[in-house]
């Protein structure tokens, strides 16, 4: 117990005596340590930012999407697809599911009335596909039983509407012959530069007020379907969909599809690795320039582990005891290399590099963390080893005479 | 039984042209706990290959070393590097003080392959040794920073921290004037003799050597008895052993003139 303490503090108080050249010798397995859990981090961050961008597209991981087409003129009419849909998410037990429907309703604004791109959804849609509003906020299950129309529109949209934002409670006439006043309850940021106006409405509160010209629009005649589901249960549910919906509504063609292989994996993978290989790289540059200096230090020290042996210390002790020197002092790199990652994520600017910023932020990966402390006092073990065994052949003779 | 005792002791290594230097031969030697005794002779003649023998750091190449009736041939590397850190205390001429490391540092170095008690206390031992070398306020201090004798007096309290049966000191006082070398030999007898250590003194000066209670010169490799007795008291005994010798019969003939031409004048016994 005493010999393993005594080693540390021999250990560490080699390094403090010795601090600018522990330093110099060190600042490559700090680095090395701050580059793999820096770019582990980065990545996950990355990462993350691609896949809530892709999500807002395509849904969350995973989500199915069911769409349906009447085939023929004697299939039954699209408002069928309510009750079964309704159906399929009681029967699986599905709990986040939203209807999703492209389409265009006339919109009157100060200039004239237009006709503006509606995306009929339910509120679930607004956390299934990260819907980010920069001001308001998104529909809730309230809104649904509301009496007038609810409308959550881009920021295009309420330029064209004349106002500058919401606190003057914007509303607009839905509709041409018979409109209906709707509020404006949100503002999503536009997706491009130039952006044409759109807007969500909740589906029931669409269909309860306007009756959509299908063969005018732009959209499919029916909406879509769109489940998030646990990644496992895919395989199996999707054909059981799709056969439940068809028993239903002969005549029309249904097609349900999945977002798995959206390529993010790839991506993950691929800097992960790259990432790792920087870093193994930088930490073996780094180990190397440890052996040296540790090498010349040694030969410097051989007087002062003659005096040592003197005093008791067996050649196992004088071992372990430079091993130690090292060990400890790429632990502290590595301790360094951690915090310097740490205040280097912290102060990324997200919003200027995921344009938007990133709603789930991954946690800190420990874990690479962990890996880039374990790997840096591996080297510096193996780092040390060299030293240790010039230390012990010394002879303890000629070491105090040297 | 003495505390330690050589029999016979040869010591001989193989030059490069694989001559065989003897360095030692046939020295016999016994030391008794609490005893005083100087080793006489000029450079070369094996002076601290014994005293390394005598401290575990080397190995007779034949002969008997006994410590406290323990034949150390029979004791494992790891077992007599165990005992050379407890039985042991060096001082040697140039302090070997451990450079970046405070007084207290230094005298605590050793207790830190020491167990129990000892190691766990090292700091506080340390400060008691070094008050009483009289260096108590000093502690802090880094060895550049003293002079001579004050860091050869953190040597001799880094000898005695672990309080060591038998305190080894190789020219103590080599690197010392005379005057700063008569007080450090004061102090390390003073203290020997306070913590019952047996006290093995290896010089060339015969006024350190003379207070020893017993003396030995070694001349070509070969230990033999001297009195340097007469000597004892006399302050004024200054110089290397080959000048001093004419005038102290005990010595013999046999011991080389030296060889830089000290005049004789300089030792007035």
């Amino acid at each position: 117990m005493t010999g393993f303490v005594g080693a540390v503090v021999e250990a560490w108080d080699e390094l403090r005596i010795h601090r600018l050249r522990v330093l110099l010798a060190l600042i490559g397995v700090a680095v090395a340590v701050m580059a793999i859990t820096g770019v582990t981090a980065a990545v996950a961050m990355l990462t993350q930012g691609f896949t809530e961008q892709m999500e807002r597209d395509m849904g969350r991981q995973v989500t199915l999407s069911l769409d349906a087409y009447p085939m023929s003129d004697q299939a039954p009419p699209a408002t069928e697809l309510d009750a079964v849909y309704t159906t399929a998410l009681e029967r699986y037990d599905i709990t986040w599911a939203t209807r999703d429907w492209y389409t265009n309703a006339p919109m009157r604004f100060p200039e004239g009335t237009a006709q503006v791109e509606l995306r009929a959804v339910d509120p679930d849609f607004g956390t299934m596909q990260r819907v980010r509003v920069q001001d308001g906020r998104w529909f809730t299950d309230a809104d649904t039983e509301s009496f007038a129309p609810q409308l959550v529109v881009n920021q295009a949209f309420l330029t064209r509407l004349g106002v500058g934002g919401l606190d003057a409670r914007p509303t607009v006439l839905l509709g041409d012959e018979m409109p209906v006043r709707s509020a404006v309850v949100g503002v999503v940021p536009d997706t491009w530069p130039g952006a044409e106006p759109m807007a969500y409405v909740l589906y029931d509160q669409l269909t309860r007020w306007y009756t959509v010209d299908a063969s005018s629009g732009w959209g499919a005649p029916a909406p879509s379907l769109k489940v998030w589901v646990p990644p496992e249960v895919v395989d199996e549910l999707s054909p059981m969909l799709r056969r439940d919906v068809m028993a239903v509504l002969p005549g029309w063609d249904v097609q349900v599809w999945d977002n798995r292989d959206t390529g993010m994996q790839a991506l993950d993978d691929g800097a992960r690795w790259v990432g790792l290989g920087v870093g193994a790289f930088a930490l073996l540059l780094g180990g190397l320039g440890l052996v040296n200096i540790a090498l010349v230090t040694v030969r410097h020290r051989i007087r002062e582990i003659g005096i040592r042996r003197s005093f008791g210390a067996t050649s196992g002790r004088i071992f372990f005891g430079v091993l130690m020197e090292s060990v400890v002092a790429t632990f502290v790199a590595g301790l360094v290399g951690v915090g310097l990652a740490v205040v280097v994520i912290r102060n990324v600017p997200v919003e200027a590099v995921f344009g938007g910023g990133i709603q789930d932020m991954p946690p800190f990966p420990v874990s690479a963390a962990l890996v880039g402390m374990a790997c840096a006092t591996g080297v510096g073990a193996l780092a040390g080893l060299i030293p240790a065994t010039v230390a012990v052949r010394v002879k303890v003779i000629d070491a105090i005479r040297y | 039984m003495s505390l330690l005792e050589l029999t016979e002791v040869t010591r001989s290594v193989r030059l490069p042209d694989d001559r065989l230097l003897e360095i030692l031969r046939g020295v016999t030697l016994s030391v008794d706990t609490g005893e005083h005794v100087a080793v006489v002779g000029r450079s070369g003649t094996g002076k601290s290959t014994l005293l390394n023998i005598l401290g575990l750091l080397d190995a007779p190449t034949t002969g008997q070393y006994l410590l406290e009736g323990v034949p150390i041939g029979k004791l494992s590397n790891r077992a007599r590097t165990r005992r050379r850190g407890r039985d042991f205390g060096f001082v040697f001429q140039q302090f070997n003080l451990l450079p970046g490391r405070t007084a207290l540092e230094n005298v605590a170095a050793p207790l830190m392959y020491a167990s129990g008690r000892q190691f766990w206390a090292r700091r506080r031992l340390a400060a008691e040794m070094l008050e009483r070398v009289g260096l108590g306020d000093r502690v802090d201090t880094m060895p550049e920073k003293l002079s001579g004798g004050e860091q050869q007096r953190v040597a001799i309290a880094r000898a005695l921290v672990r309080g060591p049966r038998v305190i080894l000191a190789d020219e103590p006082t080599g690197a010392l004037d005379v005057e700063t070398g008569q007080e450090v030999m004061a102090l390390l007898d003073d203290i020997a003799s306070g913590t019952g250590a047996a006290l093995v003194t290896i010089t060339h000066d015969l006024a350190v050597a003379a207070r020893a209670q017993r003396h030995y010169r070694l001349a070509d490799g070969v230990l033999v008895p001297v009195d340097l007795g007469g000597a004892v008291g006399r302050t004024d005994w200054v110089g290397d052993v080959p000048t001093a010798l004419p005038a102290i019969p005990e010595l013999g003939p046999s011991v080389p003139t030296a060889s830089n031409g000290v005049p004789a004048t300089e030792v007035r016994p």
